[in-house]
């Protein structure tokens, strides 16, 4: 998977679980620029993109990750 | 159960609710419920409900419970719900000295049911628990359950004492997730790492699985239940046609794919001994979809286990209103089993109260499918329903009766109807309750009570109390109808007032309107007044009172002078 097509797969993820079907994330995203992204939704998010990558995160990953493009590096080293 | 996302159900939460019925939903828990609190209200939202949640903070269920003033208490719910998870029983396990753990279960059941009885005895509510969810902490390995002071044997004990004082007092219910973990399998069920870093015991792919097991315990209390299941015959009770390959070639018992069905059959029976009505739909010419049922020796359902038996070339749609008539219950009552895509597709469309769940292509998956998707889930058990189907079959020997005979008078006369009206007692409590929880369209008022609440009503000298039972030459109908009437300072006010529709119109709602003014007169009421409050279901009763010789007050209030009140003409005699 190239990394736009992750990043494109992404957005789709974000903007089911933000409910926007506005939302544009780019690699510099973070939780300060979503409106509802708060430790609650964080979960839900990592839950849904597991599913959708068929992947898992570990927790230190899902604890450190600083925004969506250390998200989008991650899933680059593990999703076939 | 609807196949429903975590994401959906959060939507959900934001939808528009008003004019949905509502339930107040308080959980509780001792790890984070933030989700579940969402999930269980998105799912209610599927089925119709509007589910206010009140989700305490995390880790209260002690100050929330023992604080009579608490936000729990205030928010006066009708549902609550106690999580504990099975992850926070083991820390308190393990802090435990080694010596003295093998009074942990005892310890742990007497807390939370002290807990239970405070709840019970400070709100007018139904309260939910979760079971423990097995874990096997791999300390003792195969000698486990041979070591008192291990964490699965303390574990299995303190579900099973759990359950027993569950039952004893009444008003709780354990649900058992173990089903849904089993299922997803235990990686699946909770994420280790959610559990660590924002103590979530459950993943967001068991969310949606969990709510509706939680819902489905809710609805059920207020009488949502399903009572029929409806059966196709061909690929579904036997492999193969019937009209085809004859008696000798349908796959049943040791042929072909033959214990599918067998199992399959037995789970329905098992189904219909708790009470739940059988009803065949098929398309096949009458004799031929009997025989099996009366002929071939492997069958494990045979006629009389069926209320209905509707065989012909009518669309199906047509032949489950048929069915539904002949029961007299509700299409929201009704499961519709069918192998054919085509057949479920057009029972969905054309009646969607209907519940049509989605059989796996290969009858080998079926039991397995049917036993996880919780579709009869019930509040209540008692003995009117071990006997519901040969209640039935003696109904339709009734309506052979009727059809001999010339006028609906000779009819009633030709019964030999019996009645009998008594003041609650033990014995009968739990069916009175099950009977306020059930009963939607006789029902003048539609307030549901529980068995300690039913109780509590019998020794109370306020009340006055009645159940009535039914028997006629064809059998017993049991206890049908139920009425309990409050002394006011300036009447006698008829509290309850429901009857099982089974018996309509055979003069018993004359019976009982006579017993009520009787009873009121014997108390020394002048006066006895009525109400009706309607619902959804209830429509038949709405001229009830006028039709027993009430005057209407206005408001849905009725009132009737028991010094001029005429008996009715009845073929009834007391017994």
């Amino acid at each position: 998977m190239t990394r736009p097509e992750i990043m494109k797969k992404l957005n789709r993820v974000f903007r089911d679980v933000f409910d926007d079907d506005t939302l544009k994330i780019t690699e510099k995203t973070t939780a300060k620029d979503v409106d509802g992204w708060d430790s609650l939704t964080h979960i839900t998010l990592i839950g849904e993109i597991e599913d959708a990558f068929r992947i898992k995160f570990t927790m230190k990953e899902v604890t450190g990750m600083k925004n969506v493009g250390e998200m989008a590096s991650i899933i680059e080293a593990r999703a076939k | 159960m609807k196949q429903i996302s975590f994401t959906a159900l959060g939507r959900n939460c934001l939808k528009d609710m008003s004019g949905l019925a509502v339930t107040k939903f308080a959980l509780l828990g001792d790890c984070a419920t933030q989700h579940i609190a969402r999930a269980i209200r998105g799912y209610a939202y599927e089925m119709g409900q509007n589910f206010e949640v009140f989700d305490a903070d995390y880790d209260q269920i002690d100050a929330q419970i023992m604080d009579e003033g608490s936000e729990m208490y205030r928010f006066k719910p009708d549902t609550v719900l106690i999580y504990r998870c099975t992850q926070r029983l083991y820390e308190r396990f393990t802090s435990v000295e080694p010596a003295a753990r093998g009074a942990f279960a005892e310890n742990e059941a007497e807390k939370l049911a002290a807990q239970w009885e405070r709840v019970a005895s400070r709100a007018k509510a139904d309260i939910l628990s979760f079971l423990y969810l097995p874990m096997d902490d791999g300390v003792f390995g195969s000698y486990a359950l041979r070591e008192e002071t291990s964490f699965p044997f303390q574990l299995m004990k303190l579900n099973f004492l759990l359950a027993e004082k569950a039952r004893a007092l009444g008003s709780v219910r354990l649900i058992d997730l173990s089903p849904v973990q089993a299922m997803l399998g235990e990686e699946a069920f909770c994420d280790a790492k959610m559990y660590m870093i924002a103590k979530m015991p459950m993943s967001t792919a068991a969310l949606p699985l969990v709510a509706s097991r939680v819902v489905d315990a809710v609805l059920a209390r207020k009488g949502r239940i399903h009572k029929c299941a409806v059966v196709d015959l061909d690929n579904t009770l036997w492999g193969g046609v019937i009209g085809d390959d004859g008696i000798n070639g349908i796959e049943i018992g040791e042929l072909g794919q033959g214990h599918a069905f067998s199992e399959f059959q037995t789970w329905l029976k098992e189904l219909k001994n708790r009470g739940v009505m059988l009803a065949v739909c098929s398309k096949n010419d009458e004799a031929n979809a009997r025989e099996p049922f009366e002929k071939h020796p492997d069958m494990v359902l045979r006629l009389n286990d069926f209320s209905a038996f509707v065989a012909n070339w009518e669309n199906k749609a047509d032949n489950i209103r048929l069915i539904q008539k002949q029961l007299n219950i509700g299409f929201d009552s009704m499961v519709f089993f069918d192998d054919n895509p085509f057949e479920r597709q057009l029972v969905r469309t054309m009646l969607p109260e209907v519940e049509v769940p989605e059989l796996p292509e290969d009858p080998a998956e079926y039991v397995r499918f049917v036993r996880a998707q919780n579709l009869f889930d019930t509040a209540t058990f008692s003995d009117e329903d071990r006997v519901r189907t040969e209640r039935y079959l003696a109904e339709q020997s009734r309506t052979l009766l009727s059809a001999s005979l010339d006028s609906y008078d000779d009819y009633l006369k030709a019964l030999e109807m019996k009645a009998v009206a008594a003041p609650f007692d033990a014995f009968h409590i739990p069916r009175i309750a099950q009977l306020t929880q059930r009963s939607n369209q006789f029902n003048l008022r539609t307030v549901r009570y529980s068995e300690e609440e039913v109780a509590a009503i019998a020794a109370d000298e306020r009340f006055i109390t009645r159940y009535y039972t039914l028997s006629d030459r064809f059998g017993e109908h049991g206890l049908i109808a139920v009425v309990i009437l409050e002394k006011r300072e300036d009447c006698l006010f008829v509290n309850e007032w429901l009857m099982s529709c089974r018996v309509l119109k055979r003069g018993m709602e004359q019976f009982i309107a006579d017993s009520i003014i009787s009873a009121a007169r014997q108390a020394g009421f002048d006066r006895v007044r009525g109400e009706y409050i309607p619902t959804a279901k209830n429509a038949m009763v709405k001229d009830l009172y006028q039709s027993m010789g009430f005057t209407p007050l206005g408001g849905g209030l009725y009132e009737v002078d028991t010094r001029s009140y005429k008996n009715h003409e009845i073929y009834i005699t007391e017994e």
